[in-house]
């Protein structure tokens, strides 16, 4: 494991996350014909959160933000240090399990409402990242990020059931419609803001800052499925992205219930249909 | 020797003693002696066997396979009078079956071969022993005071304290006969026992439930019984010989018939589907009763079994089937745990989950997913007493076992609360131990041979599971109005026996290394010369995220100060410090908030309508596959 890379992802992720989301916002805003904010607007109004008196509903509910914010910059940092893929998706879950403790905590009902979705959501998204490290195990014979990043095997062309299916629940991870279904960053929200609904100032901004380490996080794991060409890679993220915010604009919010069966049905027939694909054509795969 | 006799002979003195005195205060003073000397006794077993790998004690079959013999007849002939005495014909007719079985095997075909190596200790039976001498122990002593409560809460039940107490103990020393005996017989002889105890504990209040649902568990498990009695038969009829390290070291079809029908008794008693309903009904007994149920014994002997036959299951079709059954059992009972509020029931129903995982990794029988299923085993019996006993003590002081009623627990009984969120966070969380030993069990999946299927199950199988134990946990710590608090009433000795759990449960996160090395890896590579090693790094890692655990709390001292604290967002409305707001047609409403129980999508009924017929199905290929290969021999 490489702490170098640990470390540099725990000082780069939030500059190169906050630059993504102003980036987002200013496409967001082009596609709505808007001008849009400037680039550097995520980190003025982070800067101001953190200039905001300090209110709570229930002191409890910080400790939980905290949590959330440590797990999620450790297991991106694990991830980016090299480190088992399955701890990394597991640390992922339990930074996500506290932001939801965190909500649950107010006992307000806004975010009670978006910490019961963001546990569906959870849900949702965890067999999909589970299988794909699965696959990307079976090809490579390895869960180590390093290994897999340094394999130049072209992980997308023997995983492209799993990448698809990673891809569906990206939207969900990204907090994009129509699946932002717990909280928001358009101001459309029936749930006002939904898990975050009860935070503010300072602890507003923690959980803006855990987003940018988990926006850098998901994208490095798209970086995965194409490692084998560091050029492609990025053309492949920056496309991917590009496509999220079109999804983002062009689509309505759906339900829970169709978020739930439609990403678990992806999940079911891609994964195991892809996986299944792996077992038979393992023994050509060095 | 000494020792391992000692452990199944001592429990069975005092819970002779039990039945006998009256006193409560010399009730608890024998409880709590016997259970601190059973678990010092297990302890230094642990520390006497520990590195010296498999220990044979020969002992004469004469005259205590006479003497278990009769007992057996004994307990046949009891089942018999419950039977005719609340008009029960299966469980008639199935004792009938089984002990004609047995009189067949003592007289008609065992004669011969004499097995002299009848009990042994190795490091899986020193792990087995440490569970039931410990937590089943520490169970106990908890028992002493909730029952007290009990009949003060319940003066509708007849006080039967000594018969409970008898039979809790008794439970223990079969439980401890079960994992030292090598003869089969005598495994078979200790099986029954913790059937016939169960039943009894079940059964305990005598209501027409109580007596319905121990009627459902003692069938359930007498069917299983057939099974066991029939390898009994097979293997004296086949001169495969009791001595279950023999048979093992054997394998082929000559074991492979007793491992399935063995396993398929490991199927009843570990509650899998089609045979789950008992365990659920078993929560109609007092709540201590569950925790040993669930967490060290009953369930647990069940899935020792098939861990025990597990190198013979290994790669065959039967295997297979049983692996397939613990893998549905895991995905459905899990769905099942979402859609329940009863706190007693989502235990249940996780409980039944994750014994298919273990039965899962029995039947795939692969040295990693051996692995895997001795460290579940393990993490599952300290998280699950730990929950089971905390949801028995919140019940007696706020009078629900109910999550929704369990709203703001952290501030009603916060110390009861954070044991209790220790105890699931054991259950799901990354780095405890259940999460360890689900990750060792996708690793062990995927190297298996159709092994897709499982991991798929696994991984759509523990989504499910992060989602029901995050909203029991976010009811316990959303943080209410001010309301009273309840933790002061709860007496010492249940402090005591959740403390001591609760730090049971870090401590066992903290030394699975050790365990895994000094335990599991040398029992492991005795009998497959394979073992799965641990990436050093990863165990760091797992280290460094439980003391993050344990030092983030401690920023709540910084968080008390200087934070404005405001009433929750209401869309605007005005509520009263106590969040009642004027409603439509100006009512004064209060808000109340509830978990999502996903009822149409997971409910029991429907989940339990595919469960059933599939495992069916999946057994009945299963003895299909063993008949075939049998008659080919």
């Amino acid at each position: 494991m490489s702490i170098i890379y640990a470390l540099l992802f725990l000082l780069l992720a939030p500059v190169a996350g906050g630059l993504i989301a102003g980036i987002d916002r200013r496409i967001t805003a082009r596609m709505q014909g808007r001008v849009g904010p400037p680039i550097l607007q995520p980190f003025y109004d982070v800067g101001k959160l953190f200039e905001k008196e300090k209110v709570v509903v229930t002191n409890s509910q910080n400790f939980y933000v905290l949590c959330y914010l440590v797990f999620i910059a450790l297991s991106g940092a694990l991830f980016f240090g090299g480190g088992d893929l399955l701890l990394v998706i597991f640390a992922f879950t339990l930074a996500h399990v506290f932001l939801v403790l965190g909500a649950y905590a107010s006992n307000s009902p806004y975010s009670h409402v978006g910490a019961e979705r963001e546990l569906i959501q959870l849900m949702a998204c965890e067999p999909i990242i589970i299988l794909a490290a699965v696959g990307m195990y079976m090809v490579t014979k390895s869960f180590y990020v390093a290994d897999i990043a340094a394999s130049n095997i072209p992980l997308i062309v023997f995983i492209p059931g799993l990448f698809a299916g990673f891809i569906y629940i990206l939207t969900m991870k990204l907090r994009k419609s129509p699946f932002d279904l717990s909280t928001s960053h358009h101001a459309h929200q029936e749930l006002v803001k939904g898990v975050t609904t009860e935070f503010s100032g300072p602890t507003l901004g923690s959980i803006e800052i855990a987003h940018w380490y988990e926006a850098i996080f998901l994208l490095g794991f798209v970086y995965l499925f194409f490692s084998w060409s560091p050029v492609i890679a990025v053309i492949a993220i920056i496309i991917i992205y590009v496509f999220e915010i079109l999804i983002d604009n062009t689509f309505a919010r759906v339900k829970w219930p169709l978020a739930l069966k439609s990403s678990w049905l992806i999940t079911a027939v891609l994964g195991i249909l892809n996986l299944t694909a792996l077992y038979i054509i393992g023994g050509f795969v060095k | 020797m000494d020792l391992v006799f000692f452990l199944i002979l001592f429990p069975f003195i005092a819970a002779i003693v039990l039945l006998l005195i009256k006193a409560d205060n010399m009730r608890s003073a024998v409880v709590g002696v016997s259970a601190l000397l059973i678990a010092a006794v297990s302890v230094w077993l642990l520390a006497a066997y520990a590195t010296s790998g498999t220990v044979f004690f020969p002992v004469s079959p004469e005259p205590l396979g006479e003497l278990m013999f009769l007992i057996g007849m004994g307990i046949a002939i009891f089942i018999l009078y419950m039977g005719v005495r609340y008009k029960n014909n299966i469980a008639i007719a199935l004792t009938l079956i089984q002990s004609a079985m047995m009189v067949y095997f003592e007289f008609g075909i065992s004669h011969g071969a004499v097995p002299e190596n009848n009990f042994f200790v190795d490091q899986f039976s020193i792990i087995m022993a440490l569970i039931i001498g410990i937590i089943g122990s520490l169970i106990c002593v908890y028992a002493v005071s909730y029952m007290k409560d009990f009949h003060h809460h319940h003066p509708e039940h007849k006080d039967r304290r000594r018969t409970f107490f008898f039979i809790m103990f008794v439970f223990l020393a079969a439980m401890f006969g079960l994992v030292f005996a090598n003869n089969l017989a005598w495994l078979f002889f200790f099986w029954e026992v913790t059937t016939l105890s169960s039943f009894l504990l079940i059964g305990y209040t005598r209501t027409d439930e109580a007596i319905k649902n121990s009627f459902l568990a003692l069938n359930m498990n007498l069917l299983g019984g057939l099974a066991f009695a029939g390898a009994l038969i097979w293997l004296a009829s086949t001169g495969g010989g009791m001595e279950l390290d023999k048979l093992i070291a054997t394998g082929g079809i000559i074991a492979l018939v007793p491992a399935v029908l063995i396993s398929f008794a490991g199927i009843t008693k570990s509650a899998q589907f089609p045979f789950s309903s008992w365990l659920v009904g078993a929560m109609v007994a007092p709540t201590p009763v569950s925790a040993l149920l669930h967490s060290s014994t009953m369930v647990k002997a069940g899935v020792y079994v098939m861990v025990r036959f597990a190198p013979v299951l290994q790669g065959t079709t039967p295997g297979y089937m049983i692996a397939l059954v613990g893998g549905f059992t895991f995905l459905l009972a899990s769905a099942i745990a979402i859609s329940q509020s009863n706190a007693k029931k989502v235990l249940a129903y996780s409980t039944i989950a994750n014994l298919g995982l273990i039965v899962a990794c029995a039947g795939i029988g692969t040295y990693e997913a051996i692995w895997a299923a001795i460290l579940l085993i393990i993490f599952h019996a300290v998280s699950k007493s730990l929950l089971f006993l905390c949801v028995g003590t919140v019940e007696h002081q706020i009078g629900s076992r109910d999550i929704e009623d369990m709203n703001g627990l952290i501030t009603r009984m916060p110390k009861v609360a954070v044991m209790m969120l220790i105890g699931m966070a054991g259950m799901f969380l990354a780095p405890f131990g259940m999460l360890i030993s689900k990750w060792a069990a996708i690793r062990a999946f995927i190297d298996a041979p159709y092994g897709v299927i499982f991991v798929v199950i696994l991984a759509f199988g523990s989504a499910l599971t992060v989602f029901f134990w995050a909203k029991w946990m976010g009811r316990l710590i959303s943080v209410p109005p001010p309301a009273e608090d309840a933790e002061r009433r709860v007496n010492r000795t249940e402090w005591l026996v959740l403390s001591f759990l609760a730090g049971l449960m870090v401590l066992a996160t903290v030394l699975f290394p050790l365990i895994s090395s000094y335990l599991v890896e040398p029992w492991l590579r005795a009998i497959y010369g394979q073992v799965t090693l641990l990436a050093q790094e990863n165990v760091v890692i797992m280290l460094i995220m439980l003391f993050l655990l344990m030092v983030l709390p401690i920023s709540m001292l910084y968080y008390r100060k200087d934070h404005r604290q405001l009433k929750p967002y209401m869309g605007g409305m005005t509520t009263t410090s106590r969040m009642h707001f004027t409603g439509a047609i100006g009512i004064d409403r209060e808000v109340t908030l509830g978990n999502y129980y996903l009822e149409s999508y997971f409910g029991e009924q429907k989940m339990s309508k595919i469960g059933v017929p599939l495992c069916v199905i999946l057994l009945a290929i299963m003895f299909a596959g063993v008949a075939v290969a049998g008659l080919m021999h």
